[in-house]
């Protein structure tokens, strides 16, 4: 008998047009000592398991049928059991340490409440525990820190906190849902690190829930793939991650951005197990003779000069202080050739989003220079070039849920730009316009007369960048347009704007946190800390020979799907 | 054709959750009901009051119908002059009625633009604004109301007033209302100016009108919606009274509010129905705009969805 085990776990949420069974039929166990990852794309049921487990389904989702046992202890049956055993044998770590802590208390008071709620000790010895828990999850000088409110510390201690939080009854099993996915690389190494410790030396059983394939790869031994609620495959993590035997689990590891390789295209499979041919997009000729073609020309096309960009939030006295002001830039000068497609990457907080603002005028610099073939961006005075060069920048953005107006029509939302800057165009051309553009991204006509919330997140994202080619852009700020993206439709836009890129010799400027996705997209890169540039040079030269210690670092603990297999 | 596009709009989630509240059904049914009773007074009423064929001194003070020397021609009683209370009740719900909508879409349009306006360009145009705003609301809406009376009177002449007295009240009211619509909107418009859809437009190089009354206007809506429906019941009871003090409608054409302090100077002499009925009638009409108004904010926000 396994020490945790879920049999034929059934999970409905009743709606009122129709029932979706967020789980069927979900049965695995887990031993003591042992790391198992559910991996899966969003909506897939993999949280929803999690939270059967410690029962906090939210309403109108039950149970239907199944059984989840801890030590031969029935969960899913009466709620008095799994409310003493939640927290106390089972402990969650949620995925955003910013909101999982309350903000009102200290660290304390949070963690001798926990403790207290469930054993005898009293208030001094609950004390003392707190303060060891917190040196072995890793916080330096503890019995000062315990006295700390949570916004005092980094995200990445906060969630070293939650952990400790989590571990702090003893639990026998620790859920983890997306623990990593709001922490940058660095810090999400020495977390998955601290989790792989305790596993040892408490002996806990341990279930990840991620979507990042690398985090799998570096820290469990089995893993669970699931998808529309069923497990389509569990087995050994090297063995599912080499070689997977179901379609659905060979269409996610393909689409996993290799770490070790610039390949040419990403290889999507189809439902039927066929390998989907080459290029998705039909330009069709009309478009090419609208537009003509462009030579990839190897003019510099963008020149960002010693930018230097303060923020100096609207304070009424401006501060005469200069060392209490964040510098987001900090002399950064990188420039950008016609046709080729140019990374930036770097942690959060290394000013990558602020260069995209600069660059697409919605913010200015402090100090420097911006050239966009020989126009200066920021010079105040010529305002009327600059407006003629609005159309040429276009961006694509991170979020696909908020960067389409909900309530436009998708042919709204193409055909404003083109409007806005043919002004005498009939609305017959407008049309052949918007129909060229949702063939290009692969969409289809009839999409057109519905309204984004209909779309999907990578639907969404083809829109996106639709309305970003409307205006038949020549520079194309793309900041992190794959994040909020499952991996299979992350690969399916990466290849669509590899296409475009192509065919229409468009010029990319890339931003992504992910070292593997700049791998695969750039042609040169530049790698930011704390909104200075560390190094710019060839991407495949970066990642095989890098230069800066940063870079370095970046590169050891960035997760591998490769260090497995 | 029409069955079917009734049958969409029921099968929305806003139209199930009105389905599935009694409250919400059982307030729109009495709402329509006075309005529609109001719109088409000349015919639901029995008597037109400000007919003074119609009118007999010798029926004032008639008691409503049921009670000791009622008579069945006036179901709910005469008033003073003789007029019939029910038919005078539904003009004056009219009157009521428009300068309500009439007042809080003035207001509406005012603390709209000002609040996306602010919201959208910021900066000292905001402040200053947003001080208005905080120095009007410390400034209780009778007393606004009041004020702008107060000087519109001294602007009118008097053979004029009455005809523009109706006006004067649409002005009044709008003025004290605006502030909360511009709140509202201020904050929605905060939270929308930032998200990626607008920075779209920007990066395109729409302008700003553009932007903010094309963009970020249908999607802030729903909180306007909400308190313009609060607010409408808020500015028939202002009408009401100032109407009560004195300074709303002329006694030749009553609003509800008029009414009621007709009756006030009876109720201690035992004429109790010249105040009572359409106090009661008030009371209702503004309940069930309220009710609606809170039903509304429910069924449009977002986070209450679930339940």
């Amino acid at each position: 008998m396994s020490f945790f085990e879920i049999k034929n776990l059934d999970i409905e949420y009743q709606t009122r047009k129709e029932t979706i069974e967020a789980s069927k039929k979900v049965s695995f166990s887990l031993e003591r000592g042992e790391i198992i990852g559910i991996v899966g794309e969003s909506g897939s049921g993999k949280s929803t398991v999690a939270n059967a487990i410690i029962n906090l389904i939210d309403k109108p989702g039950k149970i239907t049928n199944g059984s989840i046992r801890l030590d031969e202890i029935e969960l899913c049956k009466n709620e008095k059991i799994i409310q003493n055993i939640r927290g106390k044998k089972i402990g969650f770590i949620f995925q955003d340490p910013q909101t999982s802590l309350n903000p009102l208390f200290t660290i304390k008071e949070q963690l001798v409440e926990t403790i207290q709620t469930h054993s005898n000790l009293n208030y001094n010895e609950a004390e003392k525990k707190s303060i060891n828990l917190l040196k072995e999850v890793g916080i330096e000088n503890p019995k000062k820190r315990i006295n700390d409110y949570p916004h005092q510390f980094s995200g990445g201690m906060r969630q070293r906190v939650v952990i400790a939080l989590a571990i702090s009854c003893e639990p026998d099993l620790i859920i983890a849902d997306e623990p990593t996915t709001a922490l940058d690389v660095s810090i999400q190494f020495k977390i998955l690190n601290l989790l792989k410790k305790l596993t040892i030396e408490r002996n806990l059983g341990v279930i990840i829930i991620t979507h990042d394939m690398g985090v799998i790869a570096e820290t469990t031994d089995r893993v669970i793939v699931m998808r529309f609620g069923n497990i389509v495959e569990q087995g050994k993590t090297s063995k599912i991650l080499s070689k997977p035997e179901t379609i659905e689990c060979k269409s996610l590891v393909m689409s996993v951005p290799p770490t070790n390789k610039k390949i040419k295209r990403f290889k999507l499979l189809s439902p039927d197990g066929k390998q989907i041919q080459d290029s998705s997009i039909k330009l069709t000729n009309n478009i090419i003779k609208n537009w003509g073609t462009r030579e990839r020309s190897n003019k510099k096309l963008l020149d960002f000069i010693n930018v230097t960009k303060v923020f100096d939030e609207g304070s009424i006295i401006s501060s005469k202080n200069s060392e209490s002001k964040v510098k987001a830039l900090d002399n950064v000068s990188f420039n950008i050739y016609e046709g080729e497609s140019f990374g930036l990457v770097g942690e959060s907080g290394s000013g990558k989003s602020t260069i995209a603002k600069i660059i697409s005028s919605l913010i200015s610099p402090t100090s420097g220079e911006i050239f966009f073939e020989d126009i200066s961006l920021h010079d105040p005075k010529n305002k009327i070039i600059k407006n003629k060069f609005r159309g040429q920048i276009q961006m694509i953005f991170q979020d696909p849920y908020s960067s389409l107006n909900p309530r436009f029509k998708v042919k709204n939302i193409i055909a404003e730009p083109i409007k806005f800057f043919q002004k005498n165009i009939d609305n017959e051309q407008v049309n052949k316009n918007i129909y060229d553009l949702i063939d290009i991204v692969g969409m289809s006509r009839q999409s057109l007369e519905r309204y984004p919330h209909e779309f999907s997140g990578g639907q969404r994202q083809r829109i996106s960048i639709a309305r970003a080619l409307a205006t038949r852009p020549r520079l194309l700020i793309c900041d992190e347009p794959t994040s909020a993206l499952d991996v299979s439709i992350q690969a399916q836009v990466l290849n669509l704007l590899k296409d475009l890129q192509e065919q229409l010799n468009l010029t990319i400027l890339f931003i992504s946190h992910d070292l593997p996705v700049i791998r695969q997209m750039c042609d040169r890169t530049s790698v930011l800390k704390n909104g200075m540039v560390c190094e710019t040079n060839d991407t495949e030269s970066i990642f095989i020979n890098p230069k800066h210690s940063y870079t370095k670092e970046l590169l050891k603990l960035m997760p591998k799907i490769e260090s497995i297999i | 054709m029409i069955s079917k596009l009734i049958y969409n709009i029921f099968d929305t989630d806003i139209g199930y959750s009105f389905r599935k509240s009694k409250i919400a059904i059982l307030a729109t049914i009495v709402f329509l009901i006075i309005v529609l009773a109001s719109l088409f007074a000349s015919i639901v009423a029995p008597y037109n009051p400000f007919d003074p064929a119609s009118i007999s001194l010798m029926d004032a003070f008639t008691p409503p119908a049921w009670s000791d020397g009622g008579n069945s021609n006036f179901i709910l009683g005469t008033d003073q002059q003789g007029r019939d209370m029910f038919s005078t009740m539904i003009y004056g719900s009219r009157i009521s009625l428009t300068v309500g909508f009439a007042s809080i879409i003035f207001a509406l349009i005012l603390g709209v633009s000002l609040g996306v306006t602010s919201g959208y360009l910021g900066g000292r145009y905001e402040i200053i604004v947003m001080r208005f705003t905080d120095v009007q609301l410390t400034i209780p809406s009778i007393l606004m109301a009041l004020l702008v009376d107060g000087i519109a009177r001294g602007f009118i002449s008097k053979s004029l007033h009455n005809d523009m007295a109706i006006y004067v009240l649409i002005l009044a009211i709008g003025i004290s209302e605006w502030p909360q619509f511009a709140r509202v909107t201020r904050a929605a418009t905060l939270v929308e100016k930032n998200k990626e859809y607008i920075l779209a437009s920007k990066i395109i190089g729409l302008s700003n009108i553009v932007i903010m009354f094309k963009h970020i206007l249908p999607n802030i809506l729903r909180p306007v919606l909400v308190i313009s429906t609060i607010g409408l019941s808020q500015a028939i009871i202002t009408e009401s009274t100032l109407s009560f003090l004195g300074v709303g409608f002329p006694p030749t054409n009553p609003s509800l509010g008029t009414l009621i302090r007709f009756g006030n100077n009876f109720l201690f002499s035992g004429e109790w129905w010249i105040t009572f009925f359409p106090a009661i009638f008030l009371v209702v009409l503004a309940f069930s705009i309220n009710l609606l108004g809170d039903w509304m904010r429910d069924a449009l926000n977002p986070k209450l969805k679930a339940r």
